[in-house]
């Protein structure tokens, strides 16, 4: 292993958790979580001003590997907590880990309206296009015509496409990756944790056990080259026809936009709240 | 806290006196969404948390403002959360999550008649059971249940200390009725005030084990950014705070969270009692019922009946020693409720002869008016 590798986990990974962790051989779960370890490396954020916080699935077992302030909340309400912690203490660096079924299912409502409330929170959506825990039952993301433990006729429902939700609900910043796409990734998160505002990365992931099984690619390579046959960069789709994009996804920033952050709004109100009590009394 | 004149002579209604109560305990933490008749929690808040540099925010749903207050209490603020029945019904998730991670945190139910959106918005004292098993799983709660607008000042602040000494969520039950009923009260200055703050860890961060079980058994609270890294997770977990699957370690762990209620069960067990020293027949009553049932007493007496009455304020634990004893030694009980009988069945639970007992319920949306409960004390005295 490259000395970097063992560098970032020694200084990273919880020494006294109980390896090996959870998720199966080859799951995409692992590049995530390395992604987000490289980015908080390099932008130098300090260990005890980070807080990672997760829902329920395969995605919401990361915190307890990772060594900063870590929370395991319950399903699809990770941000409801995340809200709590970055509003009581806005100083801590809050990076929110979910699913597809956690962010936009379940915890649905929750996600769009934290993008509209921009609260400076970063949110890392792992999009593997089916609930992987609970045994391979469609998601909010499972493409139609596909199959799934709970579409095993074919999937009737059409999917969301999480990035674009998160550009409609009015997130600050918007990225789309994936887990074969590591460098690109790698820049994503870091961008992400920087901006001022809520930031969302969408990060396409293989879950070829309970996704990939079911639909020809019943292996982490098949699934990573699906990611890599069928993700296009947004500069190179812009030169191309709708028919070329057909079944193609895009991949990199889908909008990086400044608006008013809630925190610092907040400040104002603070004030304000202030001067009425000086002046009632 | 709030800086207050030495006499404090306000006209507040319950709902405002539980802003006061909460602001005066240290609360500088509050999410909520609009439901009435609890609404005027948040309103009020609204104008007095940020002028006290709290956090005020109305969120999207009940779900998310419980999950928000937890989020709140991990980095060390004292939080609460208000809502009425159906809200209370959708809080049920996250209060389970603050049960098994023990974090400290305050939710008000103003109760309407229910099932469902029910009787907007009726007086009710339906939600008694739902507020001790609502979540899920075996879980240890304290429930509070206030009867005047004073009641709704000091019992929030208890609320608050049970909180933060015991690491356990605590609800308070109010109804409409004593919610919406203004009346002229004067508060105790901060120096009077007993506030308690959670025990926060003083050990180097190496030497912190965060669910280390002590005499208490309640393990000191490290805050988000304050140095001591350590995990939090709705999963049963061992005292490091990873999850474990392990029998020994799941077994000490929920035998814990009941042993330090157990163990802080006198000074968790909060009753008022009125004329019960000669009592033959008494009234276990709580919140607004209860307020009536004391006038009703004192009818009773002016007409010759022994009566008296025991005001439960703590629901759960339910009081059973001072339940005991009332019960042993009066003739008759009467359980008064907005309710099918949810206190009555833990009263019969403890008594001996069950055959003492009698029940007057309604839930048809009216509060039960002192008239009614004299009527009963005289056919109860009668049939004797």
């Amino acid at each position: 292993m490259p000395e970097e590798i063992t560098t970032l986990i020694h200084k990273y990974l919880r020494h006294d958790k109980k390896f090996p962790h959870v998720w199966c051989p080859g799951c995409g779960n692992g590049i995530v979580l390395g992604s987000i370890i490289r980015a908080i490396d390099k932008l130098g954020l300090e260990k005890d001003n980070i807080v990672l916080v997760s829902g329920i699935g395969c995605s919401g077992r990361m915190p307890v590997y990772v060594d900063v302030n870590t929370l395991h909340t319950t399903h699809g309400r990770a941000l409801t907590f995340a809200t709590g912690v970055k509003l009581a203490k806005p100083s801590l660096n809050v990076i929110v880990v979910m699913g597809d079924g956690d962010a936009t299912a379940i915890g649905g409502n929750h996600f769009i309206h934290a993008a509209r409330r921009n609260i400076n929170l970063t949110a890392i959506i792992i999009n593997n296009h089916i609930y992987g825990m609970t045994g391979g039952q469609h998601s909010p993301t499972t493409p139609y015509g596909n199959y799934a433990s709970t579409s095993p006729y074919s999937n009737i429902e059409h999917s969301f496409d999480i990035a674009e939700l998160a550009v409609t609900s009015g997130a600050s910043f918007v990225g789309r990756g994936t887990v074969y796409h590591v460098q690109l990734l790698a820049g994503l998160m870091e961008k992400a944790i920087q901006k001022r505002g809520f930031s969302v990365v969408e990060v396409r992931a293989n879950c070829h056990v309970q996704f990939g099984r079911r639909n020809n690619m019943s292996d982490a390579v098949t699934m990573m080259q699906w990611f890599k046959d069928n993700a296009i960069k947004i500069e190179n789709a812009a030169k191309m026809t709708p028919k070329e994009l057909e079944d193609k996804f895009t991949i990199g920033i889908l909008t990086d936009i400044h608006k008013p952050i809630y925190t610092q709004e907040y400040e104002k109100i603070l004030q304000k709240a202030q001067l009425r009590k000086e002046t009632k009394k | 806290m709030t800086t207050k004149k030495a006499t404090n002579r306000l006209l507040l209604q319950g709902n405002e006196a539980i802003v006061e109560g909460a602001l005066a305990a240290g609360c500088r933490f509050f999410a909520g969404y609009p439901i009435t008749p609890a609404s005027e929690i948040s309103e009020v808040l609204s104008v007095r948390l940020p002028q006290e540099g709290g956090i005020f925010i109305q969120l999207e749903d009940e779900i998310a403002s419980m999950g928000a207050i937890i989020g709140a209490s991990l980095t060390g603020l004292k939080s609460m959360t208000a809502t009425s029945s159906p809200g209370f019904s959708l809080m049920q998730e996250n209060l389970g999550f603050a049960c098994i991670t023990e974090v400290p945190c305050v939710v008000v139910n103003v109760m309407r008649a229910g099932p469902s959106t029910g009787l907007p918005t009726r007086p009710s004292q339906g939600d008694v059971m739902q507020a001790k098993w609502g979540t899920h799983g075996d879980h240890p709660i304290i429930v509070l249940a206030v009867s005047s607008v004073r009641d709704c000042f000091d019992i929030t602040i208890t609320a608050f200390n049970f909180s933060e000494k015991y690491r356990v969520p605590v609800i308070i039950l109010s109804d409409e009725m004593v919610s919406h009923t203004r009346e002229i009260v004067t508060l105790p200055s901060a120096k009077e005030i007993e506030i308690i703050n959670r025990h926060t860890p003083t050990m180097p961060p190496e030497w912190y084990i965060p669910y280390e079980d002590n005499s208490m058994g309640v393990p000191s609270m490290a805050a988000f950014g304050d140095g001591y890294r350590h995990h939090v997770t709705g999963l049963i977990h061992d005292i490091r705070g990873f999850p474990t699957q392990n029998p020994d370690e799941i077994k000490a762990f929920m035998e814990r969270l009941f042993r330090k209620i157990a163990v802080g069960f006198s000074e968790i067990q909060l009753t008022k009692s009125f004329f019960l020293d000669d009592a033959e027949v008494a009234i276990i009553a709580y919140g607004s019922v209860a307020r009536f049932a004391r006038q009703a007493v004192r009818e009773a007496r002016e007409n010759g009946i022994k009566a008296g009455l025991l005001q439960l304020i703590t629901l759960f634990p339910f009081p059973t020693p001072v339940v005991k004893k009332v019960l042993k030694r009066c003739k008759a009980i009467l359980v008064p409720e907005m309710n099918l009988g949810q206190i009555w069945t833990e009263v019969s639970m403890v008594s001996e002869d069950n055959s003492k007992l009698h029940q007057y319920n309604r839930i048809d949306g009216q509060s039960i008016t002192p008239q009614e409960i004299l009527n009963q004390l005289i056919a109860i005295n009668e049939s004797d």
